[in-house]
């Protein structure tokens, strides 16, 4: 998985100079934020819900080894197997392991950020299978060959008219005059094109919200049902799910599934809460041959007994995002991960190294919407904070970033010379500043300037006028 | 009965600390001003540590625990010693009520003498109505304003109704709520200047709130974002102003607004 996260800025200058984006960036404030609102405050208990969530991964966690082990056992008495991935590259070539044993031409895939995560559909392809998204965002993006813009609605970066343009140019066996322009048309064109490719699927990859030691089962939970023929119709099911997925019971599913939705869509529930246990039994209907888990770490264990322990709680709602005014304003590309927004600004330096990844977590005002937000309440500028500490502690910063803050705290410790300056300041900028009371330029503040006018303050500091005598 | 009130001390005069932060001593020594009065004309005993600096968060905000640790040393020292601790800005305030503990470990002598102090520390709008229980203040303003909520006195001290309530008691001002007033205003500190381009979209958006509301000034309570608010709109040319909350509660907002000569 290429990520440009170095290229930060320059993804956002470019993102914030695209018209179309910025239209489509009006959907993640009107589509989530006062939904979200809505749903919560319809719900007394939902507060206390969000610390029963927290609590209960916050258990999980302090015994993840324990839940995992469980879990694998209930799998495996279910005729499922697990298979361990540590790295990304495990994972990849367990999956493919796994296909080419099944013979597989076709797959379909249900939204899964976590193959995202391990770059599943490029190894796939090289190697000659065909790997077919079944989310409509997730279609949507693969048509386009881009990669999601946010954790739950991959495709909110694109317009609609941007997607008509797409299926008229992929959908060529389609009737040329047929009507598209309206959102109902296009889902429904998407649901007949991907209906023959369910049947013709070998192998059903899914990723999971849940998996429960309890019983082995994993849940998926979507809006559009597509899961559900993913992991139902083909001979192989694969579940692909990082190991913070597991929780210890059903009912503690229910419990975090409370806030799941709300938090995420405003839904009481998503549409469709679908479990899945082992391969198909003899007296079932339907259900796949084989059932496969892969249980991916890719570094999150280390994250335990960390300052970072606490991200594993994330339920990957999007909420935080939602709320983010950084990424309101540059969209989910610009982080150049696979995880954007608040979340992404905390995850993507463990997985991809925080020498490629330093700006996210520099990249916030530090408002705190997204902590207020998080179901789970997890401490996110906190833990961006720690980032940036790591980052300081390695001098990865630029040299002169660092030495004009090594100069200021110098002085902030030394309050003589620390008055002495700021009486010199104050002094030249309110000259500067004139009778207009601002600059519109500074040697030194481009970066205030370039957008906004520069209040002048007065020729003396507070504290030099109190020790004067003013009052 | 009458004897027992009368031989009661009256209650003393808490000991005030003032910290004005140093946006306020160098960028807009009226707020301090405001601050001092306010605390001063509603009884308090109130000092001036002339040894204050900073509180330290543009350290902590870039990852330099140890330079921050040493400013934070330096405030509780100097300060420790009030009945309270009383910053006119949220985020200054929460930085030495929320993080200054966080910076030392547990259990070590700071940390008891950071939780210790943490617990004296207020922020100025907080302070008159919840510690002194002030329901109203003698002011005048003449103006229709809107309040900006700034992020970490809203969700790091739940300042939010305090503000609102002293600012609707002002004779002559009517307040007008603003589309989402508790945004950020794009301000965030050194992300202002490392990452100019991004604040300028988000403050573009309160800037364009500000002006939709229809009022002709805004207040908030701190003076990072109010600097950030004001320049965006005297950049656009715009003739709505800033002020801190401070000097309209306080009855000298008769002075020049934020960025105005
Ligand atoms: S960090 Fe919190 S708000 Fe963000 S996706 Fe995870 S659970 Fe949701």
């Amino acid at each position: 998985m290429l990520i440009t996260a170095p290229k930060f800025k320059e993804n956002a200058a470019k993102a914030l100079v695209d018209k179309s984006l910025q239209k489509a960036l009006g959907n993640v404030e009107r589509g989530f934020v006062a939904k979200r609102a809505k749903a919560a405050a319809a719900l007394p208990e939902f507060d206390a819900l969000r610390d029963a969530a927290r609590d209960i991964k916050n258990h999980t966690l302090e015994n993840l080894d324990l839940y995992l082990e469980a879990y694998e056992e209930k799998v495996t008495a279910a005729g499922g197997k697990v298979h361990w991935a540590s790295t990304a590259e495990d994972a990849r070539d367990a999956i493919l392991d796994i296909c080419t044993a099944a013979n597989a031409r076709t797959v379909t895939k249900g939204k899964s950020m976590i193959t995202e995560e391990i770059g599943l559909n490029d190894h796939l392809e090289v190697n000659g299978i065909h790997p077919v998204e079944t989310d409509l965002g997730e279609y949507i993006i693969q048509l386009r060959g881009e990669t999601p813009s946010h954790i739950i609605a991959p495709a909110v970066h694109v317009n609609k008219e941007e997607i008509e343009a797409d299926f008229r140019r992929v959908h060529t066996h389609l009737p040329k005059d047929r009507q598209i322009t309206e959102p109902t048309a296009l889902l429904s064109e998407a649901r007949v094109v991907l209906r023959q490719e369910y049947f013709n699927a070998d192998v059903g990859i899914t990723g999971a919200n849940f998996l429960i030691a309890e019983t082995g089962s994993s849940i998926i939970v979507t809006n559009e049902g597509n899961g559900d023929l993913t992991q139902t119709l083909p001979r192989v099911h694969i579940v692909v799910a990082s190991i913070e997925k597991v929780v210890p019971t059903l009912e503690d599913v229910s419990t975090i599934l409370r806030v799941l939705a709300r938090s995420a869509t405003g839904q009481d529930m998503s549409v469709y809460t679908t479990l899945s246990t082992g391969p198909r039994r003899p007296e079932d209907p339907d259900g796949p041959d084989e059932y496969h888990v892969i249980l991916l770490d890719n570094g999150r264990s280390s994250m335990l007994g960390t300052e970072f322990q606490d991200m594993l709680r994330c339920i990957r709602c999007g909420a935080c995002m939602n709320h983010c005014p950084v990424y309101h304003a540059v969209g989910g590309h610009a982080y150049g991960s696979v995880y954007p927004g608040p979340m992404g600004a905390v995850l993507t330096p463990k997985l991809w190294g925080i020498d490629q990844s330093g700006h996210l977590p520099n990249a916030s005002t530090f408002c705190g919407r997204c902590e207020s937000v998080c179901p789970m309440h997890i401490p996110l500028p906190k833990m961006m904070r720690h980032w940036r500490e790591r980052a300081f502690e390695a001098h990865q910063e630029p040299a002169a970033q660092r030495y004009g803050l090594k100069l200021w705290a110098f002085m902030a410790k030394r309050p003589k010379l620390y008055h002495l300056a700021t009486g010199i300041a104050a002094r030249v900028m309110s000259l500067l500043g004139g009778a207009k009371g601002r600059l519109s330029s500074l040697p030194l503040a481009g970066g205030w300037t370039k957008h906004r006018d520069l209040p002048a303050p007065e020729t003396k500091t507070f504290l030099k006028q109190w020790a004067e005598g003013k009052r | 009965m009458t004897s027992e009130t009368s031989t009661r001390p009256s209650p003393a005069r808490p000991k005030v600390g003032l910290f004005v932060t140093c946006l306020v001593d160098l960028m807009r020594p009226a707020v301090g001003f405001a601050a001092a009065r306010l605390l001063s004309n509603n009884g308090c005993d109130l000092a001036v540590p002339p040894e204050q600096t900073c509180c330290g968060q543009p350290a902590f905000n870039s990852g330099d625990r140890d330079d921050t640790r040493a400013i934070a040393e330096q405030v509780i020292a100097t300060f420790e010693g009030f009945d309270y601790v009383v910053v006119p800005s949220g985020s200054c305030a929460a930085m030495m009520k929320v993080h200054y503990p966080e910076l030392f470990a547990a259990g070590s002598n700071w940390r008891d003498r950071a939780e210790a102090f943490s617990a004296k520390v207020f922020e100025l709008v907080s302070f008159l109505t919840d510690v002194l229980k002030i329901e109203a203040l003698d002011a005048r303003f003449e103006a229709s304003a809107t309040y900006h909520d700034s992020c970490s006195g809203l969700r790091e001290l739940g300042i939010h109704d305090q503000p609102r309530k002293l600012l609707s008691g002002i004779d002559g001002l009517t307040m007008t709520e603003m589309k989402d007033p508790d945004i950020c205003c794009g301000f965030g500190g050194t992300f202002c200047v490392k990452y100019s381009d991004i604040s300028n979209a988000i403050v573009e958006r309160k800037a364009a709130n500000i002006t939709a509301s229809g009022a002709d000034t805004v207040l908030a309570g701190d003076l990072g974002c109010l600097l950030n608010m004001a320049g965006k709109l005297k950049r656009d040319g715009s003739a709505v102003k800033a002020r801190h909350v401070a000097e309209v509660l306080a009855g000298m907002a008769d002075t020049p607004a934020i960025g105005e000569g």
